[in-house]
């Protein structure tokens, strides 16, 4: 306990000299509000409303893109490890597509659905989707021949070996594709609808922002934040269950 | 995005996909597939585009998203917007490196300065620091200076967990035997620690650059002005689609032709490392 203290109590004294200089007027309190008014504005957010309700719109962006390229990246990833023809036509498109910054994407898909939930989740299912694909693409490559043979001498049909065999050796790389997929799902999300959209954390940050009311942009500015670091602090939880089988 | 117990993954992404035999013919021809796909997927664009399927609105023809970055260049727009992002991601970037690499050695070094930093790292790390975009904004204005800031910010964390895991990983006796041969602190530093770390600091900065495009394109796109990211988001804003897929298609090229940069100057760096021998 008191080594953990230890170990977080830097994160402390950054958040007492902010306050120091903010209630000392080292720094203009325009330009940083005290964390104690930030904290108090994130209460008046949370009852009014206004953080629950674009937040929830935000996690429902969020969640929905995010499962759609886990589940369609992985999916492919899996295929084009199994079917040969399938990955000769693929790879050179994964490989192509993969450099690509996806911020690039952000302008198209408003273009193609608007500004509602539409655009958002399509953009962070084709920018997450890709480094699930490689995780799962590479992990179910990686998976020991001789456990591939002797299943299939065994009798195992394609889906069987698939579904018991391939699947499991790939799940390390697969779940650390999720990780970075998981990661880059935030970064688009927030920065999507600071960009375009009238809902959402992005947007509430935007427009507290332009109202001047900055105290309660920082505290929906630290909200999120926090959400990224707790959403990659249970994902690893939950690998590191997942994957107690492996050693 | 990808923290320090597996800071090689982004490179067995980028290379593990390709994990297949190399050697002069092998690489050719996987040069050849991967421009052949290149060439299909671009002739499936223009039919698409032109089957009536989908308006020119949603996708307009390749050739008509050439022709605009051909006008564009012809009128210079897109030499200013090139080099302004260009210069915003790379100006980040190297700032990152610099100051990402020396915090990471001090961090490895010094007990304190790491006490310090090691909590901010670990919980800056996973956070998605694009949302502080406004307040950086608050901060330095709408121009080059919280652009840059915005990147160094975002880039700079794959530094510092490379470099820390890449010094710890270096081999003790090395250490041993060139501390007995006499070498003072800064020699060992600079002379046997850091070179043995470069392969590991370069990955780092292999996964900061992508980062570092995709943070400027991103600042650009929320505060407007020059710039491909502001470009693209005036383009969308007046519903002309060729100057979005023209955005696309110029960032794509320049995403691809920073990180094969990258790639370059790393096996020029490390041509001394068995890494180069595995290689060709």
């Amino acid at each position: 306990m008191t080594r953990a203290a230890l170990r977080y109590l830097p994160l402390l004294i950054l958040a007492v000299a902010w306050e120091a200089a903010a209630r000392l007027n080292i720094v203009s309190a325009l330009a940083l509000p005290p964390l104690s008014h930030v904290a108090a504005a994130w209460v008046d957010l949370v009852r009014d409303g206004d953080l629950i309700d674009n937040g929830l719109t935000s996690l429902y962006r969020l969640i929905a893109g995010f499962l759609l390229a886990v589940g369609v990246g992985g999916a492919l990833g899996l295929a084009m490890a199994s079917w040969r023809w399938l990955d000769a036509a693929l790879r050179p498109l994964v490989e192509l597509f993969y450099p690509l910054p996806k911020s690039a994407l952000i302008p198209v898909t408003v273009l193609w659905l608007g500004f509602g939930d539409g655009s958002k989740i399509l953009l962070i299912f084709l920018g997450c989707m890709i480094p699930v694909t490689i995780g799962a693409y590479n992990g179910a490559r990686g998976s020991d021949h001789v456990l591939v043979w002797s299943a299939r001498s065994m009798g195992a049909g394609r889906v069987r070996l698939l579904w018991d065999v391939v699947m499991p050796s790939a799940l390390p790389e697969l779940l650390n594709g999720v990780r970075t997929a998981l990661a880059l799902s935030f970064i688009l999300l927030v920065s999507s609808e600071l960009i375009s959209s009238q809902r959402g954390f992005g947007y509430l940050i935007g427009y507290l922002g332009d109202n001047g009311s900055y105290a309660g942009m920082f505290a929906v500015v630290l909200t999120v934040a926090f959400l990224g670091f707790a959403a990659d602090r249970l994902y690893q939880i939950l690998m590191r269950w997942f994957l107690r089988w492996c050693e | 995005m990808v923290r320090v117990a597996d800071h090689s993954a982004p490179a067995a992404g980028a290379d593990g996909i390709a994990r297949t035999p190399t050697g002069r013919l092998a690489i050719a021809a996987r040069i050849a597939t991967r421009s052949a796909a290149v060439v299909l997927l671009l002739v499936a664009w223009e039919i698409f585009a032109r089957s009536g399927k989908v308006t020119p609105f949603m996708l307009p023809p390749f050739s008509a998203v050439v022709v605009r970055i051909y006008t564009d260049a012809i009128t210079g727009v897109l030499w200013i917007n090139l080099g302004l992002t260009l210069y915003r991601a790379l100006a980040g970037f190297l700032i990152a490196a610099v100051a990402g690499i020396a915090l990471g050695a001090a961090m490895s070094r010094l007990r304190p300065v790491r006490w310090f930093f090691d909590p901010i790292v670990s919980v800056g790390f996973p956070m998605p620091k694009i949302a502080f975009l406004p307040i950086v904004m608050l901060w330095l204005g709408v121009y080059d200076v919280s652009k840059i800031a915005m990147v160094v910010f975002d880039a700079i964390f794959p530094v510092v967990t490379a470099t820390i895991a890449g010094l710890q990983a270096v081999d003790k006796e090395l250490l041993w035997s060139a501390r007995n041969m006499g070498a003072g602190e800064r020699e060992l530093m600079w002379q046997i620690a850091l070179p043995a770390a470069l392969p590991q600091i370069l990955t780092g900065l292999q996964v900061a650059l992508p980062i570092a495009l995709i943070v400027a394109v991103i600042a650009e796109m929320a505060m407007g002005g020059y710039g491909l990211g502001g470009a693209m988001m005036g383009a969308s804003r007046f519903a002309d689609s060729r100057g979005v897929f023209a955005g696309i298609v110029e960032i794509a090229i320049v995403g691809y032709a920073l990180i094969k940069g990258l790639a370059f100057i790393r096996a020029r760096l490390l041509a001394w490392h068995q890494e180069a021998e595995e290689r060709s």
